[in-house]
């Protein structure tokens, strides 16, 4: 399907792009799909489109390659809402906020991105302990880019 | 809003499966045992105030920044 998208433009999205968030995200309950893009020239970051809203559109990126000992559970209610069966039907992610200039990007690590690879549902999880903050540095991320 | 007075111990019931016990009190801090089917998801309000703040603050970036981020690299 075409769509607009806020960085790209009107693109093509293939629909095995498209994740559907049964309850959006906090703060944007109304946003139901999002197509998962790749940064062209970066593949540590990923844009997260909303299909609905051309605005909405959140950069993200794998979590452990920030914090290499990122540990947490999933909750009863998150493995039922996506219908998590094994360990093997998650992925996930987390929301950076890119800030300028980039060294002071974070990434919120209390509500991660987690995705059912298997049956392409996805939800934003909120850890309800406070090991890990919502604005995490994500200077790692930057090594690992230049390095 | 419905408001119900409770003592240390007492508990309320929401339904059949969801049960609330004021396990402690101390100075302006009320702590709370919750009984619930564990499909449900239960969060403090101002976590998921603050989760939404962050999201929307996210979104808060310009072309600019991601043009710099894909020429870095």
């Amino acid at each position: 399907m075409r769509k607009q998208t806020k960085f790209f433009g009107e693109i093509e999205i293939e629909e095995h792009l498209v994740w559907n968030f049964p309850k959006g995200i906090p703060g944007f309950e109304e946003e139901k799909e999002f197509a998962l893009l790749p940064l062209e020239g970066n593949e540590l970051f990923s844009i997260l489109q909303s299909l609905k809203t051309k605005n909405v559109a959140f950069i993200v990126s794998n979590p452990f390659n920030m914090v290499s000992d990122y540990t947490f559970d999933l909750d009863e209610a998150t493995i039922q809402a996506l219908e998590i069966e094994k360990e093997g039907d998650v992925m996930v992610l987390g929301v950076l906020t890119v800030r300028d200039p980039f060294e002071q990007t974070t990434i919120n690590l209390q509500a991660p991105l987690i995705f059912n690879v298997r049956k392409k549902k996805a939800k934003q999880m909120i850890l309800n302990d406070e090991k890990y903050g919502i604005r995490q540095p994500a200077i790692m991320s930057v090594d690992a880019k230049e390095g | 809003m419905l408001v119900l007075s409770r003592k240390l111990n007492e508990t309320i019931m929401i339904g059949d499966d969801i049960e609330l016990k004021i396990v402690e009190v101390k100075g302006d801090t009320v702590r709370i045992g919750i009984e619930a089917p564990k499909a449900l998801e239960i969060l403090r309000g101002e976590l998921v105030t603050s989760i939404s703040a962050t999201n929307t603050e996210a979104l808060n970036l310009n072309s600019d920044i991601l043009a710099k981020l894909t020429k870095k690299s």
